[in-house]
């Protein structure tokens, strides 16, 4: 018995070895306070998974997980091990800049792709684009971009601006004024990345009477601004414009006190084509939440590893093939029109959604408007692409 | 700058600092009577705040809330003391801080494994959910009740102490612990009833900052720091220096967050003042508790206990 038990285990573990052909790292921040967003992009990659019954292109594929804890230098052990030990092929996640920066060069440099599913600093868009890197999401500018537009389609004369004293808060802001014409930025406010009460700030916004605020506080931080913005009695008088603020990782925290806010990104859960429609479904299905945006980028990360692999037949070694398939973006994007540009980061159109009730009564994002269309990043210019 | 925007930031200066008080009080406690450094306080606050969630969303009463959280706290307290804590009061400081350290990261990972990671729902109770109009500013009508609910537990805090029998001999228990032990009193259970005591105050502290602040793993920790400024500028173990030093740094927090970066671009230039304003506001807490440390190195009310040890 024991030795039947033995040769069944033996076996199980050889078919197992034998099936998972492609390993694939993953790396996010999984823990602490942004571990949702991680959380979301591992999610939505497994569900595409799990749908091709465990196989990419048609290949089984093994997911290797890691978290990066938001602390670059963990980011840089995870991803070492990832490549020197478990010797992986692809690795796609990465939810922050600086990890996104401390891991970037490292994995390109190995000839190994790399599907950047949410953060998307400006310098791997430009000086130091790598053939290697693909991005699902965005460039981080875009989404300030598309938000003053908005302001500058609106005719906003007065605009105040608020995010976080650190370079993420800079980039937005700058982002937002690089696309607002016709009017003013009348003061922009820096709080310092810890701070949690946001009283004294809101004071003085509304003692400024702007015609609009544009905020970017991302994760926890917007869930206090967003509260502490609505009980100061301040969502009736004042407009406000944000970006990664009120996403499907907050709201279910916010609910009500977030009904009204305008938020400027490339995809929403309302978006009516069928692979989004299919998405939603089957992420609601089995997670029992909404999905975030997140969960989307990382979606058509999964989507786009899928066709790249298909089209090579799994030959994930041939690294020529695996770019020319990856760099062809042939699958069906959940955001409509998606094509990668020379620095391979998406050129794609941006929206801004409104903060409302959807048809089950539940607090999410509707669409409003598409003020940039076929949007492309700034940094293109700088990127000199190396051929592989 | 109105007369108006002054007055409402005062508000906010104070209705932090009452906050900070409910934090500090329990924490120079605990400190000042069994010479323990317990950093797991901000952790206790963490609990409440969730606790004070939980039961929200389940009764749909705010008063519930704030029994669940207070007890709720206080018993995880109680079980601390007695379970965990105990072998280490005569242990030095630094083994406390690293066991009590360790506890932190227990307690997030407990909330991430029960709750989930993200931040979880919480709203203003209906009945203070407007603003106030007072002297032309308004005012969200809930910081008015946090203002008020700290005034009066500072008060209740103060007749207990000063005024009752356990007060009394937590008094003489802050100065003297082996003269109490030795007259019979059982100083365990005076350690264990103040432990709990502090962390139901800890407990309140967060489910009344839980509609304001995200209700998230970790959230104790920023609170934390503050409230060890508080407790050392105030003297370590003065239930009295926590409360104004509380006061204080609020205010001072508050005021230097809303008119440090108007005054900066007053001196300097736009790019250089926006990014120097936000960042010496966030430093005049400890700037002025390096100036306390340099004149009055017990902090401005110190127990004779803190001279001693």
């Amino acid at each position: 018995m024991k030795r039947t038990l033995i040769a069944a285990a033996l076996a199980l573990s050889l078919s197992a070895v034998a099936s998972a052909q492609l390993k694939i790292g993953f790396v996010g921040e999984l823990s602490g306070p942004q571990a949702p967003l991680g959380q979301d992009q591992y999610d939505a990659l497994m569900l595409l998974i799990e749908q091709n019954g465990g196989k990419l292109g048609g290949v089984p594929v093994q997911v290797i997980k890691e978290d990066s804890q938001l602390k670059p230098d963990v980011a840089n052990q995870v991803v070492d091990k990832l490549l020197d030990k478990d010797k992986v092929q692809i690795i796609t996640g990465v939810t922050f800049s600086n990890i996104m920066m401390a891991v970037h060069k490292k994995i390109t440099d190995k000839g190994v792709f790399l599907i950047g599913s949410n953060a998307g600093p400006s310098p791997i868009a430009g000086a130091q684009c790598s053939p290697y890197f693909f991005s699902t999401s965005w460039q981080n500018d875009n989404q300030a971009e598309v938000v003053g537009k908005y302001a500058s389609d609106k005719g906003y004369k007065n605009v105040i601006a608020m995010a976080p004293n650190y370079q993420a808060g800079k980039d937005f802001i700058a982002g937002f004024k690089r696309t607002y014409k016709g009017g003013t930025v009348i003061d922009e406010i820096y709080t310092p990345l810890n701070q949690q009460d946001f009283s004294a700030e809101l004071a003085q916004v509304a003692s400024k009477k702007p015609d609009a605020l544009y905020v970017f506080y991302p994760g926890g931080l917007g869930v206090n601004f967003v509260k502490q913005f609505q009980q100061a009695g301040l969502n009736k008088s004042i407009t406000v414009m944000s970006a990664s603020t009120v996403d499907g990782t907050t709201l279910p925290a916010l609910r009500d006190a977030a009904l009204g806010w305008l938020s400027g990104t490339f995809w929403g859960p309302d978006f009516p084509n069928d692979a989004n429609q299919k998405f939603v479904a089957a992420f609601e299905k089995k997670y029992n939440r909404i999905p975030s945006q997140y969960a989307a980028q990382s979606y058509d990360a999964a989507q786009l590893l899928d066709s790249a692999i298909r089209k090579v037949g799994g030959k994930v070694d041939n690294k020529k093939a695996l770019h020319a398939a990856l760099k062809a973006a042939d699958f069906k994007s959940i955001r409509g029109n998606f094509k990668f540009n020379a620095n391979q980061f998406p050129i794609q159109d941006m929206y801004v959604f409104d903060v409302a009730k959807d048809s089950k009564g539940r607090v999410s994002l509707r669409t409003v408007s598409k003020p940039l269309t076929n949007h492309q990043d700034s940094y293109v210019g700088q990127c000199n692409m190396k051929p592989i | 700058m109105t007369l108006q925007l002054t007055l409402s930031q005062l508000m906010n200066g104070l209705q932090l600092g009452v906050l900070l008080f409910l934090l500090a009080a329990g924490l120079t406690l605990v400190f000042g009577i069994m010479s323990f450094v317990n950093l797991a306080h901000g952790s206790l606050y963490m609990l409440g705040a969730y606790f004070g969630a939980a039961a929200f969303a389940k009764t749909d009463s705010f008063t519930l809330a704030l029994l669940a959280a207070v007890l709720g706290a206080g018993v995880v307290g109680l079980l601390l003391d007695r379970f965990a804590l105990t072998k280490l009061y005569t242990r030095d400081h630094l083994d406390q801080v690293l066991a009590t350290f360790g506890l932190i990261l227990f307690f997030n990972e407990l909330i991430r494994i029960v709750w989930g990671p993200g931040s979880i729902f919480m709203q203003v109770p209906d009945a203070l959910s407007n603003t106030v109009e007072i002297a032309g500013f308004t005012y969200p009508a809930y910081r008015f009740a946090i203002i008020g609910a700290g005034l009066l537990v500072a008060l209740g805090l103060y007749l207990l102490i000063q005024k009752t029998r356990v007060g009394m001999l937590i008094r003489a228990g802050a100065t003297h612990p082996h003269m109490v032990a030795s007259l019979g009193v059982n100083i365990k259970w005076l350690n264990t009833l103040v432990f709990a005591l502090g962390a139901a105050l800890a407990g309140l502290a967060g489910v009344m900052a839980g509609p304001i602040v995200s209700v998230q793993p970790g959230m104790g920790e920023p609170v934390l720091i503050l409230t060890l400024v508080v407790i050392i500028i105030g003297g370590l173990g003065s239930i009295r220096g926590a409360f104004y030093a509380a006061l204080i740094v609020g205010v001072v927090d508050t005021l230097g967050r809303a008119f440090m970066p108007t005054l900066m671009r007053s001196i300097f230039e736009r790019n250089t003042a926006d990014a120097a304003g936000p960042a010496i506001a966030s430093m005049l807490i400890y700037l002025l508790m390096a100036l306390v440390l340099a004149f009055k190195p017990q902090g401005l009310f110190p127990t004779s206990a803190g001279a001693t040890r």
